[in-house]
């Protein structure tokens, strides 16, 4: 009889291991229907008018202009919004479906809406515009700790708001028929995106289908079904025919999630011997329309004494939404920035510096081990210099170090697994593949417990008439789901031995699926094939569903929370133009039990692109006037190309201490410390702090010009 | 997009025959890089669009002794893969490389470069060239780190984005044109000009008027070109700067620095070219000669940091052509 708990390492045979994605052929080459692939015949385009001011009142909003252009079908108005307030540029207030994406545009432009304007406020980085009440929180003697230290470090530091950019826009296409409901979203939380529409759209729940395959990125801002969800259901509602409405690039940066500002002002005590004893910070930053909180500070490290405060700015601007690792990437920046100006301030090597303090932080053996695997990936006794690069000429290097941590576990998941008599196996969980390898995934660990190869597994996610599964947020989908799997396979195949075990006269407990066949553990030759094996099932199948239940995994080892990283950033600035470029980022990064070691990888290759492009590129820019986002496109809303990357290492923590602990989501950790790696890289160039990323031109020459350097 | 008629004329009299002498009804497309998103945008609502396509007459490049003339449709790659233009002209080719973008470059046209309509992301937000709201410029108020430092007490506040437009200024080039009234020939340095109003233009082509070739004379001019970008695919510089000038014995004659993105218009440096001229061309003089470009920059309140950026662009630009 099989076990469900993790196989040990001399036993595994696919988990761990470098295996290739399963949807990487049809993905490259674009046969992967993604949401905005989904064209059906009589397909309607609709596109939203989003408010074109960020304050005032809604007096009127008209469609019959728009109902008279060729080619329209329907008109939707936010009726509840007519002599109502509106809170930032883009709000959705109407919409209109025809026949073609550029009629449909066309039509929207003749809406015409009526504004009492009012008076907007959008500046996020002056702490005199702060709103609402301040969270503060205090521990240790503060005073006694900046009092009795050596050294006291004061400085100013900040994060940009950036959006989540997702390649492919918000949006979905819907369509009603015989009085149901189909939904092609991009979504991350397939399994209950169509939860709480059922009011909006006079539809049951019970009569919605959701079906996501493949999806553009999310990054924690598509985990509803928001209003254009709404909006595209009731315009396919009333035109009984598909309707897809993708946001525009525009309204996709304006109003489809942004990731909070943090601007704070640091002062860091610290001994001689670089022990950061006391921390004192004062934060403020916007999360747009909605509330702010970022506390996360100091960040990794706990030094007796801290006292911070937080207090946001709610602006006319879209709404923050969970952008990986919510709050992490500013509040390490903040910290590791403050921290690393301390070790510079007292002479001190950098990376001496985060060795000495990883002894006040959660996991101080992971945090040094990691430390020495980064500083030998990325060469550090060689390159490493004190503050400042005093090599000639106007390319100055550096090299920057900084520490991050996550939770993890699982999120509540059920799969069924079923054998087929013909020994075909199904997975099927009304999970979704964020681009991560979750379809890989799930065939490693079923093909693990029943001893097979992956290809073997015929893997079912993304519909919502799957076993339900959790949204994917929070690192929690790939602990969730390979432990619902697990389950389910282990499960399964015990009722599998049982009838093997009459054919054969074994005992099933002796029984084992191993290298594609059923056979004794004692006598491997005495077995069946898998094949055979199954055929005795006759006409039924085995179904058997796992549930991962988040705190009874955690106990018996499927999951845990916890991990820390480091990563190492080798930049050149040119102190002439203030262009960073970067030479060579490395992450290292413990997640538990590795299911796919390639993936698991790549997503750490992915999370230091999109720091990288945090840090170098991203930023929305608000005019304080118009109250508008002026770099609502990709344009002057920068991402990283190929050529701006620089190498990237990986190195992922394996052996028994890491992997007996269960396997640990991989989706937020490696994305936090980029930006902070990287400041304090540029720092280490160039001899003074760039305060706020991301890091371009004119925030380096501004620096270097107050440093007195040009 | 609203609807508009589509023609593919086959000569310039026809292309001429087509066009409107009002501003805003009908418009040129060349490479169509930016016509077509200024159409989606709502930037421009043309009753006509005319394609310069299948003009033969606007397409490739003929070397003389005297000079180099280039059809106004000619694409940028062209332009880049000549290896005259190239041997000539290391600053126009420097300058097309530094595009960054092979789609652009692919489609993109020498006089679509020169025409292109500012990137000022107030004026591609929908609120005019000028971006003024009740009389006052929201430039001047608002995030302006992307602007001009280089002003004529008018009230345009954008940059010119021709990347090929320094490099041709310097080189002395001549803009061909021509309309109902016949043809014209605009040295480069005169083309461009700061709007006063909103109905005003970039250039001095009339409405139904179109560019036909480039002129580039051949005067044995040491030249390159030098931009200071972001990132190193597709993507606008923040400062551009091209020189040329004369070299006999290591001493510089007949300079001439031009800026880009830093005007309305490309910017003359001529204290530059005085502080270049007769000096032995040395990493010295490059330096000096770019503190010179920087006389008479205003920056705004976020772009102050462009004026490092214009002493660091020809300080190299006159290096890389002395072959420093």
């Amino acid at each position: 009889m099989a076990d469900a708990k993790w196989p040990s390492a001399d036993e595994r045979r696919l988990i761990g291991k470098r295996i290739d994605r399963l949807d990487g052929p049809v993905k490259a080459t674009g046969r992967a229907q993604y949401a905005y692939d989904v064209n059906l015949p009589g397909m309607l385009w609709a596109k939203v008018i989003g408010s074109k001011h960020a304050a005032g009142t809604i007096v009127s909003i008209d469609t019959s202009a728009a109902e008279t252009m060729p080619g329209v079908k329907a008109t939707w108005i936010d009726k509840d919004l007519v002599g109502e307030d509106i809170r930032y540029i883009g709000q959705v207030l109407a919409a209109v479906a025809a026949d073609t994406e550029e009629r449909a545009t066309e039509a929207a432009s003749k809406v015409e809406v009526t504004y009492k304007v009012g008076e907007h406020q959008v500046v996020d980085n002056d702490p005199q515009f702060r709103t609402g009440r301040a969270s503060n929180r205090e521990q240790g003697d503060v005073d006694k700790a900046f009092a009795d230290a050596d050294v006291v470090v004061e400085g100013e530091y900040g994060a940009e708001v950036i959006t989540h950019c997702c390649l492919e826009p918000h949006g979905q296409t819907a369509e009603v028929r015989d009085g149901e409901l189909f939904l092609w979203p991009s979504t991350q939380n397939v399994s209950r995106y169509a939860d709480q529409m059922d009011a909006s759209v006079g539809i049951p729940r019970a009569k919605m289908h959701v079906d996501c395959q493949y999806m553009g990125g999310g990054f924690g801002s598509k985990f509803g079904h928001d209003k254009w969800g709404i909006i595209g259901s009731l315009l396919a509602k009333e035109t009984k025919r598909p309707v897809k409405l993708m946001l525009d690039r525009d309204l996709e940066l304006k109003i489809a999630g942004s990731r909070p500002s943090a601007f704070g002002k640091m002062k860091v005590a610290a001994t001689r011997d670089g022990i950061i004893t006391g921390v004192e910070a004062d934060i403020w930053g916007t999360a747009g329309s909605g509330g702010y909180n970022m506390r996360q500070v100091p960040y990794v490290f706990k030094p007796a004494a801290s006292r911070v405060k937080s207090h946001g700015i709610r602006t006319n601007r879209g709404s923050q939404r969970a952008w990986r690792a919510p709050a992490h990437p500013q509040c390490c920046l903040l910290t590791m920035s403050a921290v690393d100006d301390a070790a510079a301030a007292l002479g001190m090597d950098a990376l001496d510096f985060y060795l000495v303090n990883s002894e006040q932080t959660d996991r101080p053996d992971v945090y040094r081990e990691e430390l020495a695997i980064a500083a030998d990936l990325i060469g550090y006794s060689k390159k490493a210099h004190l503050r400042g690069d005093s090599r000639p000429g106007p390319v100055k290097r550096g090299i920057g170090i900084a520490m991050h941590t996550w939770g993890g576990l699982g999120h509540p998941s059920d799969c069924d697994l079923t054998i087929n008599p013909d020994g075909s196996v199904e997975v099927e969980m009304g999970t979704q593949d964020l681009g991560t390898g979750a379809r890989t995934t799930l065939a490693i660990v079923a093909g693990e417990t029943l001893g097979l190869p992956v290809d073997a597994i015929t893997v079912k996610i993304g519909k919502s008439s799957y076993p339900a599964s959790g949204a994917s947020g929070g690192s929690t989908t790939i602990g969730g789901t390979t432990t619902a799997v697990r389950l389910a396979a282990t499960e399964a195949l015990n009722e599998l031995l049982k009838s093997a075990s009459k054919a054969l006269g074994v005992p099933a407990e002796e029984l084992e699926a191993k290298e594609g066949r059923i056979r004794s553990s004692n006598h491997p030759n005495t077995g069946l094939s898998w094949e055979d094996a199954c055929s005795l099932l006759g006409p039924n199948s085995i179904t058997k569903r796992g549930s991962n239940d988040r705190a009874q995994s955690q106990k018996a080892g499927f999951i845990d929370a916890g991990v820390g990283g480091v990563q190492m950033a080798d930049v050149s600035v040119d102190i002439e133009t203030g262009v960073v470029t970067v030479n060579e980022m490395v992450a290292v990064q413990d997640c538990g039990l590795i299911i796919d070691m390639k993936t698991a990888e790549s997503q750490v290759f992915g999370a230091l692109i999109m720091g990288i492009t945090y840090g170098l590129y991203e930023e929305a820019v608000y005019d304080p006037t118009t109250g508008n986002m002026l770099n609502a496109d990709m344009e002057y809303y920068r991402l990283a190309g190929y050529s701006d990357i620089g190498k990237l290492k990986v190195h992922m923590m394996t052996g028994k201490k890491y992997e007996d602990r269960g396997v640990i989501g991989l989706g937020e950790p490696p994305v936090i410390a980029p930006g902070a790696a990287l400041s304090n890289a540029v720092a280490n160039a160039c001899g003074v702090r760039v305060p706020t990323i991301p890091l371009t031109p004119d925030r380096v020459l501004n620096a270097l010009e107050k440093g007195g350097l040009v | 997009m609203k609807s508009f008629e589509y023609v593919s004329p086959t000569t310039v009299e026809e292309v001429i025959a087509q066009l409107s002498p009002d501003w805003g009804r009908s418009e040129i497309m060349a490479g169509g890089t930016d016509l077509v998103t200024s159409l989606k945008q709502g930037l421009v609502e043309p009753e006509k669009v005319v394609s310069l396509r299948q003009v033969e007459a606007l397409h490739g490049i003929t070397v003389s002794d005297e000079s180099v003339v280039i059809g106004a449709a000619t694409t940028l790659k062209e332009v880049a893969a000549h290896a005259d233009v190239a041997e000539y002209f290391p600053a126009i080719v420097e300058s097309i490389d530094s595009i960054g973008g092979p789609q652009i470059v692919n489609v993109g046209t020498l006089g679509g470069d020169l025409c292109q309509r500012p990137r000022c992301w107030f004026f591609r937000n929908g609120y005019g060239l000028l971006a003024q709201k009740n009389g006052d410029s929201l430039v001047t108020k608002g995030d302006n780190r992307y602007h001009a430092i280089f002003h004529d007490g008018g009230p345009a506040y954008f940059v010119n984005p021709s990347s090929l437009a320094p490099s041709l200024i310097a080189l002395r080039a001549i803009v061909h044109t021509a309309s109902m009234d016949g043809k014209r020939e605009v040295l480069a340095k005169d083309f461009f000009k700061a709007p006063k109003d909103e109905n005003d233009r970039e250039t001095q082509l009339q409405a139904n008027e179109l560019v036909t070739a480039i002129e580039i004379p051949r005067l044995g001019l040491r030249n390159a070109s030098y931009e200071v970008r972001h990132r190193s695919g597709l993507d606008w510089p923040y400062v551009a700067a091209a020189v040329a000038f004369k070299l006999t014995g290591g001493v510089a004659s007949g300079a001439n620095v031009v800026l880009g993105h830093v005007a309305p218009k490309p910017h003359l440096a001529l204290s530059a070219a005085a502080t270049l001229n007769q000096s032995l061309v040395s990493e010295t003089a490059a330096r000096q000669t770019g503190l010179a470009a920087t006389e008479g920059a205003r920056p705004l309140s976020r772009n102050g940091y462009k004026v490092h950026l214009v002493k660091t662009a020809v300080k190299r630009a006159v290096m890389s052509a002395a072959g420093l």
